[in-house]
């Protein structure tokens, strides 16, 4: 891979730091009166998620990371491993760990498109799209006329997520929520 | 369709940036100073081992030959001065290569004046008058700080003394960087630029004092009445956070300064950078003779900002480098 310079690193470019991938923040030039120039970096550590703040003299370089976000539709678990299945028509497969899966276990469906995260062509992250659409397995009955204000209780979804919804809400419903933050948006 | 061909501030703000240019100037004519033009291209470069100047080829009445931009007017401006220009002002177009983000820009205003005669306390009060006219709410007394005191106060360390082994590991661990090689200059900025800078300005103006004789610069340098350390006679004034101006007792000594630029490019070579030709005609205008005084550069794009409530420089130029 190529390696980039302090002046070169923008927001979301691939960058190997300490053994591990990462993704650029942020990146400030900094430099007293008459003194030597930083860049103060902030870099999000693609394998564990953190961020991480650094500072580098100006000039100084970083190698490249092979990173690639690509587009997989989830297929299904064996237990061990989580199927993920290229949109391009190649029909390449790809099993992600536990650990890369992280957060998004409790949003997955089969048949829906997630952003799969290759590092040297092993899955490191999968990120669920913004919006999913999943059926409630449960909650408590809903309260018929209700639908206008007030209240919330939990529901579980079919992805094992549980989300507060409001109380009109029925077991069989299918919801659309938002992945990011978890909150329930409207009835699909 | 392309959008990058839009100025990166508004018009709004450029009618606003016109407007305190004209305040700047009322202030200069207020006080008698000579607004002035120099040239943005010199036969002369600036040595300073951490400003990296560009340079372009031209055809001139000398033949082909290389010609440095300026990374401030100052050069030329002593020379007004040593020909008896009496106190100058310039609002000039500045370049160093590599200095581009929030706080910088490859091409800048730099607002420069000289004022023979003044000493440094002279000086600041001035600057600081400046400020306040572009700035009103940088009001408040003017606090001065000591560049040790600064130190002292904020990293318990005593930045003229320590051990240099304590400053590589103090700087090392606020900025999370291997600094076990770093000159003691290096840890000192480093420090200054991520832990004492911020701090500076908060609620009005601070001008920071005495710095360490090792970064003069172009300023003389002397001894501190009260500890008898060698300290350079130099000021740096800083306004929510950000560095705003630096301010000289100007060093008018030919030789001592043709030492200070040959250090110079003695160190860009043991660094590895490219040397910058010495300007000859200021050493020639200082063997001439330049009166004593001091001289100041401002970031005027900073202030700028600062008085419009904008988050960078980009924001108050019509284009800035990502998008000249």
């Amino acid at each position: 891979m190529a390696n980039y310079s302090t002046n070169e690193f923008k927001g979301g470019l691939k960058v190997m730091l300490d053994g591990d991938p990462c993704a650029i923040v942020e990146n400030e030039f900094v430099k007293p009166g008459k003194g030597q120039a930083f860049n103060r970096v902030k870099l999000r550590n693609l394998i564990t998620g953190r961020v991480w703040e650094r500072t580098f003299k100006s000039g100084e370089s970083l190698e490249g990371a092979d990173v690639m976000d690509l587009e997989m539709e989830y297929l299904y678990s064996d237990g061990d491993m989580w199927y993920f299945m290229k949109t391009d028509g190649s029909f390449e497969q790809y099993a992600v760990e536990k650990k890369a899966l992280g957060d998004t276990a409790k949003w997955l469906k089969e048949q829906v498109a997630y952003t799969v995260t290759l590092w040297n062509d092993n899955a490191i992250s999968v990120t669920p799209p913004n919006f999913i659409e999943l059926e409630v397995v449960e909650t408590d009955p809903g309260l018929k006329g209700d639908t206008a204000q007030g209240g919330s209780k939990p529901a579980t979804l079919s992805s094992g997520a549980v989300v507060r919804v409001p109380l009109f809400i029925n077991q069989g419903e299918v919801l659309k929520v938002d992945t990011r933050s978890g909150d329930y948006v409207s009835r699909a | 369709m392309a959008t990058d061909w839009q100025p990166t501030a508004s018009i709004e703000t450029l009618r606003e940036r016109a407007r305190l240019l004209a305040q700047v100037r009322a202030f200069f004519a207020g006080r008698d100073v000579l607004e002035v033009e120099t040239p943005v291209l010199g036969h002369g470069g600036s040595t300073d081992v951490h400003l990296a100047s560009l340079s372009c080829q031209a055809d001139t009445p000398a033949g082909r030959e290389r010609l440095w931009l300026i990374t401030s007017p100052e050069f030329s401006m002593k020379r007004l001065l040593a020909a008896g220009s009496g106190p100058i002002f310039q609002l000039a177009k500045s370049f160093r290569d590599g200095e581009v983000g929030r706080r910088h820009n490859l091409e800048f205003t730099m607002l420069e004046w000289y004022r023979p005669g003044f000493v440094l306390n002279e000086l600041i009060d001035e600057t600081a008058a400046l400020i306040h006219t572009i700035l009103p709410g940088a009001s408040g007394p003017l606090r001065r700080r000591r560049y040790r005191e600064l130190f002292r106060a904020a990293l318990h360390i005593d930045p003229f003394h320590a051990p240099l082994s304590d400053l590589r590991r103090l700087a090392g661990e606020r900025g999370g960087l291997d600094m076990a090689e770093a000159p003691r200059d290096t840890c000192l900025d480093l420090l200054m630029s991520l832990v004492i800078e911020p701090t500076l300005g908060r609620d009005g103006q601070e001008v920071v004092v005495d710095y360490p004789a090792s970064q003069a610069a172009l300023a003389r340098r002397h001894r501190d009445p009260e500890d008898g350390e060698w300290v350079a006679s130099r000021f740096e004034v800083y306004a929510q956070g950000l560095e705003l101006a630096n301010g000289y007792d100007e060093l008018i000594d030919a030789g001592e300064q043709r030492m200070r630029f040959e250090e110079d490019n003695a160190e860009r070579r043991r660094l590895g950078f490219a040397e910058v030709d010495i300007d000859e005609r200021l050493l020639a205008a200082l063997e001439y003779g330049m009166p004593a005084g001091c001289g100041v550069a401002l970031g005027l794009d900073r202030l700028i900002q600062l008085a419009l409530g904008k988050q960078s420089v980009a924001e108050v130029m019509a284009f800035a480098t990502p998008n000249c």
